[in-house]
């Protein structure tokens, strides 16, 4: 049974279509990538998957229950986690309290909840800021406390939406380095970027999106050399050219 | 409660409107901030009453009539706003949204209080011999200093909705109001039309209090009783919408009108908040839509 | 210092600052007696309303709503009814906490956020007002009097102002400990994590609705049990004191000049009210509200060069001179 499966997914903003009959499934323990052009719909995939917005039409279904049009804490509570492209700190807070709170999902001790917030502050590298507030934080450092956020609410399965896009090279190798352990962690990623370096050493498979439907799925080496992915990052006249 | 006759209904239904006209003034004005600047103006109905004290002082130690006072009210509130707008509120706009309202809030509560100081709780009337008058058709009695606000408050919202469309001042006022970020592309100063906006907005609200004061009480307080009007008009016509303003106004002038013919006494207003709190609830962004959300 | 001596420490403080105030009334006339425990009472309010507003992130201007709910509560079930009104204080209370989970589960329910719930409490403080006035203008038109028991405790009266000083006092403490208490704890933390954005909130397991909705009611409650208070000390209420939008805004002023969202910020922001108050009184005469205009201005003052309040920016101000070690 795949821990994700998102069946027929449709959304439309007023005239406009965001995802059209999207299906794919994510198994347990992988790290699946979603690429695609941008305002390809893949953003709002995540916030149909979480809750953040209803489905016209279509299914998800987690761990095997149909959690289509439950609340974000609601689909929380049962293990899905996520980040937020933009970055969504609690601005006013420290760091600290911000992991705090989500280490909170899993315990009502605040002692417990400092432990877990401060181990997981540790392993993304913000120990030493811990008490700095959010809003004094690089934009580098705001994505990791992003992802140590959703982290702190012990998912089984986080949606990352471009944490590596905007850090430099020092910091992608770090975020790179700390997903693959996470999934070591035996937690399941499902993450939403551009920078190629990162889809192809993270993932096991990709889906590729492109005006809101899928227009591939594979290994990251066949999704590199389909001619649909090229297209649709390249433009037809591409492929026209290359075959005169 | 007992049901109105007709010929009451009728009376309602044209002193509504007449009122309405009035609100429409006052609202606009507050709409107009809101539209450019997304502040909820809260000193709103204290610089009406200053608009008030302006036309009852001129008009008790000067002479001067209160419709001719409108060529002091106007400017004396514009003013007022731009150096308000430019010395306060200019330092809370990138400021989180309650510090805005609260600082219209304390501004507000200046404004009545000091007025309170200066010229006692006593309530005023202005004694305006010729407009003590009413015309009379059908049955239907129609207050002279009513109507000519009305009248004059139809007239300044035309020019208003002229100035804004025509002149380039007005057109930059309105980009701003619907599109901040292209606004600055474009080079308008968006310091300059923020205390313009504000100045503008002062002066409507003004000019209401100068055509009120004839049938209306003169007093410190007046303030706080037309401003949660204008915020229910607002909110019924869509924050920063010119044209729901206008309608939103005549549609609380009527409400408030008509409902007082089968509500005892103060629980007119009851039905305005009533009013008001539905539309927050259920429709929010007002009959007529939001400005540029 | 280790936890354990910053408990000691805390410990002390609270003993020493306790012992202060408890023999503080022997020493004291009656005009002082009234002002302080006029400053733990509107201390006692701001941190009801805190709990909602400085920490929850709702701002209310309506708070006169559940005042005056529980002023009324009380009193006319004393007068009709006979009951004590010691019990009358915690009906009060009950009567406020449903008012406020009613208008909460709306507010909330329909996504009422910022500015807009600041005035629909507004609008409904005002409604419960002019219901109010309709009332009591056949009843009651000069308001509703107590009638006099003399110094009784069971009757909640009492000639001096002394008992009255030591209630508002335990009340204020009461609450005192309780917003600590929250602080500390999930409670406060899922609070301020919706105060500072909701949405990140809901990604992380909370039930904002239901948080907020807490928030709701334990100011509620609490600032109708207050509204009791007010009635038994002055024996007397109408619309305007127990409705009246000056309520609604005296509540909020202390804590956001304090500091909202911080324990001691609504208390320090009611004393500096009071003693401005007190003092304009004098120097400025008569006219009820005169006060209001130094609050306006202080209120100016404080949004725009120290809008996290006094404590807030101390706490800002402390922050930074860390920071640069």
């Amino acid at each position: 049974m795949a821990l994700l499966e998102v069946r027929g997914l449709n959304k439309r903003f007023g005239g406009l279509t965001a995802v059209e009959d999207l299906s794919f499934g994510l198994e347990n323990g992988e790290i699946l990538g979603l690429i695609g052009p941008n305002g390809a719909g893949k953003t709002t995939l995540f916030n149909l998957v979480t809750g953040f917005h209803r489905p016209d039409t279509g299914t998800v279904f987690f761990k095997g229950e149909d959690i289509t049009g439950l609340r974000p804490h609601q689909i929380c509570n049962r293990g899905l986690a996520r980040t937020f492209q933009i970055t969504q700190p609690f601005a006013n807070l420290t760091v600290l309290e911000n992991v705090k709170i989500g280490a909170y999902n899993r315990t009502p001790s605040s002692r417990e909840a400092t432990q877990e917030a401060l181990r997981i502050l540790e392993t993304v590298g913000l120990y030493e800021k811990r008490n700095e507030l959010a809003s004094a934080l690089s934009v580098g450092h705001r994505k990791n406390l992003e992802l140590a956020k959703a982290l702190a609410t012990r998912p089984e399965l986080v949606l990352l939406d471009e944490v590596v896009a905007g850090l430099n090279p020092k910091e992608t190798d770090t975020i790179i380095d700390y997903i693959n352990r996470i999934q070591n962690q035996r937690i399941t990623i499902l993450l939403i970027e551009h920078v190629m370096k990162a889809i192809m050493s993270l993932c096991n498979r990709i889906v590729v999106i492109h005006y809101g439907k899928k227009i591939a799925e594979g290994v990251p080496q066949d999704i590199s050399k389909n001619p649909k992915v090229i297209e649709a990052y390249l433009g037809e006249e591409y492929i026209l050219a290359k075959n005169q | 409660m007992s049901l109105p006759g007709l010929p009451l209904l009728l009376q309602s239904i044209v002193s509504g409107i007449l009122m309405g006209g009035v609100y429409s003034l006052v609202a606009i004005g507050l709409t107009l901030i809101f539209g450019v600047m997304r502040i909820i103006n809260f000193a709103h109905g204290s610089l009406m009453m200053l608009g008030m004290f302006t036309t009852y002082w001129l008009f008790v130690l000067l002479g001067i009539d209160p419709y001719l006072s409108l060529l002091f009210s106007i400017p004396i509130l514009f003013i007022l706003g731009i150096v308000i707008e430019r010395f306060l509120i200019a330092q809370v706009l990138d400021a989180p949204e309650y510090n805005q309202l609260l600082l219209t809030l304390g501004i507000s509560l200046f404004i009545e209080n000091f007025a309170l100081f200066l010229w006692t709780p006593n309530f005023r009337t202005l004694d305006v011999q010729y407009v003590k008058k009413a015309a009379t058709v059908g049955t239907v009695m129609i207050s002279l200093p009513k109507l000519i606000a009305f009248l004059f408050a139809i007239m300044l919202t035309a020019l208003l909705y002229y100035f804004l469309k025509s002149t380039d001042l007005g057109k930059a006022i309105r980009a701003t109001s619907e599109e901040k970020e292209g606004a600055l592309t474009v080079g308008i100063n968006m310091r300059r039309i923020y205390y313009l906006a504000f100045g503008i907005g002062a002066a409507c609200v003004g000019a209401a209090g100068t055509l009120t004061a004839p049938f209306f009480y003169v007093n410190p307080h007046v303030g706080g009783i037309f401003v949660i009007t204008a915020f229910v008009v607002v909110v019924l016509g869509g924050m920063g919408n010119f044209i729901g303003a206008l309608a939103g106004g005549l549609i609380v002038g009527l409400a408030e009108s008509v409902g007082a013919a089968f509500v005892p006494g103060q629980l007119k207003q009851f039905i305005i908040y009533f009013i008001f709190i539905l539309v927050l609830l259920f429709k929010p962004q007002g009959l007529f839509g939001r400005r540029g959300e | 210092m280790s936890s354990t001596n910053h408990r000691i420490r805390d410990l002390f403080v609270i003993g020493a600052v306790g012992a202060f105030l408890l023999i503080l009334p022997q020493f004291l006339g009656r005009y002082f007696i009234h002002l302080i425990t006029m400053i733990f009472f509107f201390g006692y309010l701001g941190m009801a309303w805190n709990i909602l507003g400085g920490y929850a992130g709702q701002f209310s201007f309506g708070h006169a709503a559940f005042f005056g709910v529980g002023a009324f509560t009380s009193t006319l079930l004393q007068i009709h009814v006979g009951v004590n009104p010691w019990i009358g204080m915690f009906l009060a209370g009950i009567g406020g906490l449903l008012l406020g989970l009613s208008i909460g589960s709306l507010s909330f329910r329909y996504g009422l956020r910022g500015p807009y719930f600041a005035l629909a409490m507004l609008a409904l403080a005002e409604m419960l007002r002019l219901l109010a006035v309709e009332w009591m203008a056949a009843k009651y038109p000069l308001g509703i009097t107590i009638p006099l028991k003399g110094d009784s405790f069971w009757y909640f009266q009492f000639k001096s102002k002394v008992p009255y000083y030591y209630i508002s006092l335990i009340m204020m403490a009461a609450v005192l400990y309780l917003t600590r208490m929250i602080e500390g704890r999930r409670m406060g933390s899922y609070f301020k994590a919706i105060r500072e954005n909701e949405n990140a909130a809901d990604a992380l397991g909370i039930n904002v609705f239901k948080y907020k909705l807490l928030a709701m009611a334990i100011s509620s409650f609490l600032t109708a049990v207050g509204g009791t208070f007010y009635a038994q000390y002055y024996l007397t209420i109408e619309e305007e004191s127990a409705f009246g939008v000056g309520i609604s805004i005296e509540v909020l002023l202390g804590p956001i000049i304090g500091g909202a969202g911080t324990v001691l910020g609504p208390v320090l922001g009611a004393g500096i009210l009071e003693i401005l108050s007190e003092v304009t009184r004098n120097i400025l005469g008569a006219y009820s509200g005169v006060h209001l205009m130094v609050y306006g201005a202080i209120l100016i003052v404080v949004i725009i060069f120290l809008p996290s309040g006094i404590l807030g920016g101390l706490q800002m101000a402390f922050w930074k001179l860390s920071k640069g070690k």
